[in-house]
């Protein structure tokens, strides 16, 4: 039976605040197969973030166990964690965070170069589907935002994940661009059998995911 | 609105206080190392400008000896009595109280009221001045070195440093009994109908004030060094001030588009951040002046040695505090702080007010900058070398050295942009090709630090190479020539006479060290009467040569110059002058003379004799074993009472040469060491400022699977690895600077040429050293990285960049 991509159990963390202790994550627990979407949405401030960011080993968690593909995530030591954002986790930001310093064709590479599974004839298939080709000798900061999180998008998937995380991966995008953004993502993860995270505040965009959690005041509930 | 506005502009500083302080410490090191530079030259001048007013000679003209050696009797009792108003001077160095001092002898009856010296002898009883048991004055400072000088010494400001004003017949005994006047100074105030000079004293010539080498210009040179490298530390400190500012304005420049647009009218903001930059400079320049005084105070005794041992200048070692100096301090700091600021208050200005929050486009930007500062290397390196084949004189050779190092300086980030772009192609690994990526990427935001840095090693390196190559020719110099084992010095023509008989069966020879002071083509100079003798054949040293020098020296067929005034009045062998009362010589060879300023020449002794009879025959150096020295030195001294300082052996003689040599460039290294520091301070001040972005820039990186330590050290391997590059590159410049140092300013500044020496340990020392500065000045930031917590490193991935 294969692993889940993603198990998240009995999960809490909590802020020190000036006004006491803030449970931002209060026993939250979730599973994502392998090509499955999983929109979760929420207020600001509720949590989605936090929750994504344990996900992939970027934040400690004060108690609970989040395994992706079977590797545990919570209680690993950071060179490991590395290691895991390296090969099973793929992440994608609002901000994009290209690497300024490196072309589009090096940035679509990177991850994959990274995690030791650079398949040149793969990114450039990836290039070619995301609308990359004829942008590959530029810098990041010569493309718009919709090329930029394409860009992002091939960079993530390019590694071959096992899990991807996306946070309001079109929230700096306008509608159109979005859209045509969240189609990739979604078509390109499912080719790939790759489980998504999505982070959105947007009903109509978590409407396009298989499924859909609601984070409040660091619980989840239904939609 | 102004207020809130400049609440605004602060509330920058205050979040970046370390930013605060490399801004204010660049400005103030800047004008520390300028006006502590400034100190030392003002305090020099000013000494020799009152060592020039104690007779009024700045303003009065005076009669010299054509032919040197003096002033005859005879002339000036002639010139008296046809009613010229003329006072004699005799000056001269002289033992004096166990220390060496210039004496200064003059006629207090009809010396000109225009000097300080009247002021000085109005204290005393005039009397006692002109006869036994003597009076003299000196500055307090030299009264309280002299110990038991034989006559009363009272102190008088108005007397230059080492010198002991006294009656000129106390004068010509302390200076060997037979000295005559070397000048009568001419009272403005003449009777209205004179004979002509030439008709009373044909001998004489008169010179007017200012019409020859005084002693400011003789020094000028060692002065114009001093400020070139107080010009060179002031520009590496405006480099951290340049860099500081443009970050500060990189950093600030969303806040400045919202003041913008929240109606703060640009020319108000404009005007705001240039008054926020000159509170700013006023405050470092304060800092600076006091650090400044500091460095000077800490330098002088060295300079003042070092001009007293080359030039005999009277240079106190203490420092006075001057108001102008301070002003122009301050004034340096504020001009030098608008020049490092200029460049972010004008694209203040041209900013549009809906201008894009992110920095310049890099990609963009950066090819055009370095296209421009290629071109610009490129065209200084074309004036370099033009000035190399054409230029002439020490302004040029200036403008030389400075179009040398601000062309290697801009050539810098190009070339480094240029390896680190080959570097990338050639790299394998993800890794490696974002290591050099992101190091080409940091080019612009390093590149004054990296020029800072590239300058102060290349004037290091260029520096030390010069010092080194002149203190091995200089060793090797000395040993050949002061080949003789003992010196010894007679007070009188009787003692040197009675001496001579006595040492004749105890050496293997004498070699008389007689000279005189005379005009040689146009140059002040001195002519040395020399003895045929192996000693010279064999071991002095010559540049250049016709055939059978020594012979037709010692025939008096011809004369030896030294390299100073070959250069300057163009004797090279083969060429003919004259010499006042000798007559005309072919010049036969050219003499190296390392450490000093003034023309020789090297007359054989028979002609000498013939020439000068009246110059003190004195000085001795002797030719014999060196075990049987000191006996005969100890024998000297019981026979004759010669004082131990009017005696040396050889290794003395030697240890005195060095230790003046290594006075006069301890100065120099320590501003190297200070140009030094403050590259490396530019370098860390530009790491630290930046350390701040960097983490917005590396926390993708970090999300993408790298570790923070990993990531630290790649950060702290690319700064050394640019460092080094730079370092690199400063070699070769060091070197072309070294070499143009000893080719070209030290034949202007000193007269000498020197060869080129390599001194590769030196430089991997002193690489090294700035390795281990670039490594410390990565080290805090790297720190700062590896150890930063994730939510820091989170909110990278919202913040702008």
């Amino acid at each position: 039976m294969p692993q889940p991509a993603l198990t998240v159990a009995h999960l809490v963390k909590t802020f020190a605040t000036g006004e006491g202790v803030l449970r931002v994550l209060d026993d939250v627990s979730l599973q994502l197969d392998a090509g499955q979407s999983l929109a979760l949405t929420g207020e600001s401030g509720s949590g989605k973030s936090t929750l994504l960011h344990i996900c992939a080993g970027l934040e400690p968690a004060d108690s609970g166990q989040v395994h992706v593909a079977g590797q545990a995530v919570t209680g690993a030591s950071d060179s490991a964690r590395a290691a895991l954002r390296r090969g099973a986790v793929g992440l994608i930001f609002q901000q994009f965070n290209l690497i300024p310093s490196l072309t589009v064709g090096g940035n679509l590479a990177f991850q994959a170069r990274l995690a030791g599974r650079h398949d040149p004839a793969q990114v450039s298939a990836l290039a070619h589907r995301l609308g990359l080709e004829a942008l590959l000798t530029r810098y990041p900061e010569q493309l718009s935002g919709g090329q930029q999180q394409r860009v992002a998008v091939g960079r993530c998937l390019a590694a071959r994940p096992a899990l991807v995380l996306a946070d309001e991966p079109t929230g700096n995008l306008d509608e159109a661009t979005g859209d045509a953004v969240l189609d990739l993502l979604l078509e390109v993860a499912a080719d790939a059998g790759a489980a998504l995270l999505l982070v959105t505040h947007s009903p109509r965009l978590a409407a396009r995911c298989g499924a859909r959690i609601h984070l409040r005041a660091g619980r989840l509930e239904a939609p | 609105m102004t207020r809130a506005a400049l609440g605004a502009l602060f509330g920058h500083w205050r979040r970046s206080p370390l930013q605060l302080v490399m801004l204010l410490a660049g400005l103030a090191l800047a004008t520390a190392l300028w006006s502590g530079v400034q100190a030392l030259n003002s305090e020099a001048r000013s000494a020799y400008a009152r060592a020039a007013s104690l007779l009024g000679e700045a303003e009065l003209a005076r009669l010299e000896a054509t032919a040197g050696g003096g002033v005859a009797l005879e002339d000036f009792a002639a010139l008296r009595r046809a009613g010229w108003q003329v006072s004699p001077v005799l000056e001269g160095r002289a033992e004096l109280g166990g220390q060496r001092v210039t004496v200064l002898g003059i006629d207090p009856l009809s010396a000109p009221p225009q000097g300080a010296a009247g002021t000085a002898l109005a204290v005393a009883d005039p009397v006692a001045f002109l006869r036994a048991p003597w009076l003299g004055f000196a500055h307090p400072q030299t009264v309280s070195e002299l110990s038991d000088p034989g006559f009363e010494i009272l102190p008088s400001a108005a007397v230059p440093v080492g010198t002991v004003m006294v009656d000129i017949g106390l004068a010509q005994t302390l200076l060997g009994g037979l000295a005559r006047p070397d000048r009568l100074l001419i009272h403005p105030d003449q009777p209205a109908t004179l004979p002509p000079l030439s008709e009373i004293a044909p001998g004489l010539q008169r010179i007017d004030p200012g019409a020859e080498d005084d002693l400011a210009a003789l020094t000028g040179s060692f002065h114009l060094n001093l400020t070139a490298f107080g010009l060179l530390s002031f520009a590496v400190g405006l480099f951290i001030v340049h860099s500081a500012v443009g970050l500060a304005f990189e950093q600030r420049r969303t806040m400045l588009r919202t003041l913008r647009a929240l109606g703060l009218p640009l020319r108000r903001l404009v005007g705001l951040m240039a008054a926020e930059l000159l509170v700013l400079a006023l405050l470092a320049g304060l800092v600076g002046l006091a650090l400044g005084y500091a460095v000077a105070a800490a330098l002088l005794p060295d300079v003042a040695a070092s001009l007293r041992g080359l030039y005999g200048a009277p240079v106190p070692g203490t420092l006075r505090f001057d108001p102008l100096w301070a002003l122009a301090g301050l004034g340096m700091a504020l001009g030098g702080a608008l020049l490092a600021g200029g460049q972010s208050l004008w694209q203040m200005w041209r900013m549009p007010v809906l201008a894009p929050a992110q920095p310049r486009a890099w990609a963009v930007a950066s090819a055009r900058t370095l296209r421009w500062q290629g071109a610009a290397a490129v065209a200084l390196a074309g004036v370099a070398l033009a000035l190399a084949l054409t230029g002439e004189g020490l302004v040029a050779g200036f403008i030389l050295l400075g179009a040398l190092l601000l062309s290697a300086a801009l050539a810098v980030p190009p070339v480094l942009a240029g390896i680190v772009a080959l570097a990338g192609r050639g790299a394998r690994g993800p890794l490696a090709q974002w290591v050099w990526a992101d190091a080409r990427q940091q080019l612009p935001r390093l590149q004054l630090a990296l020029m800072a840095l590239m300058l102060a090693l290349a004037a290091n390196i260029g520096v030390s190479t010069m010092v080194g190559s002149f203190r091995a020719t200089f060793i090797g110099w000395l040993d050949q020539r002061l080949v003789a084992e003992a010196y010894v010095t007679a007070r009188d023509e009787a003692e040197a006479a009675a001496l001579r008989a006595f040492l004749k069966p105890r050496v293997e020879a004498i070699l008389p060290v007689w000279r005189a002071e005379a005009t040689v083509a146009g140059h002040p100079a001195l002519v040395y009467g020399t003895r045929d003798h192996a000693s010279y054949r064999d071991h002095w040293p010559l540049l250049a040569a016709g055939a059978d020098p020594w012979d037709r020296l010692a025939e008096g067929r011809g004369v030896l110059v030294n390299e100073q005034l070959a250069r300057r009045a163009d004797l090279w062998p083969g060429a003919e002058v004259d010499l006042p009362a000798a007559g005309r010589f072919q010049v036969v060879g050219v003499y190296s003379d390392y450490g000093n300023p003034r023309g020789q020449v090297m007359l054989g002794l028979d002609q000498f004799v013939q020439a000068y009879p009246d110059a003190p025959r004195l000085q001795h150096a002797l030719r014999l074993p060196v075990a049987e020295v000191p006996a005969l030195l100890a024998e000297v001294q019981d026979r004759f009472a010669i004082p131990s300082t009017l005696m040396s052996d050889q290794a003395s003689a030697k240890a005195l040469s060095l230790t003046i040599f290594e006075r006069t460039f301890a100065v120099t290294r320590a501003l190297n060491v200070l140009t030094l520091s403050v590259a490396a301070l530019a370098l860390f001040a530009t790491l630290a400022t930046l350390s701040g972005m960097r983490l917005v820039q590396l926390a993708p990186l970090w999300a993408l699977g790298l570790t923070r330590r990993r990531l630290a050290v790649l950060d702290a391997a690319r700064t050394l690895a640019l460092a080094a590059l730079t370092a690199l590159l400063a070699l070769p410049v060091g070197v072309l600077l070294a070499q143009v140092l000893l080719a070209v300013i030290n034949v202007q500044a000193f007269g000498w040429r020197l060869p080129l020496m390599l001194f590769p340990g030196d430089w991997a020392r002193l690489i090294g050293w700035a390795l281990l500065a670039s490594a410390a000045a990565a080290l805090l930031p790297a720190l700062r990285l590896a150890r930063s917590a994730p939510g820091d490193l989170l909110r990278g991935f919202s913040a702008e960049r």
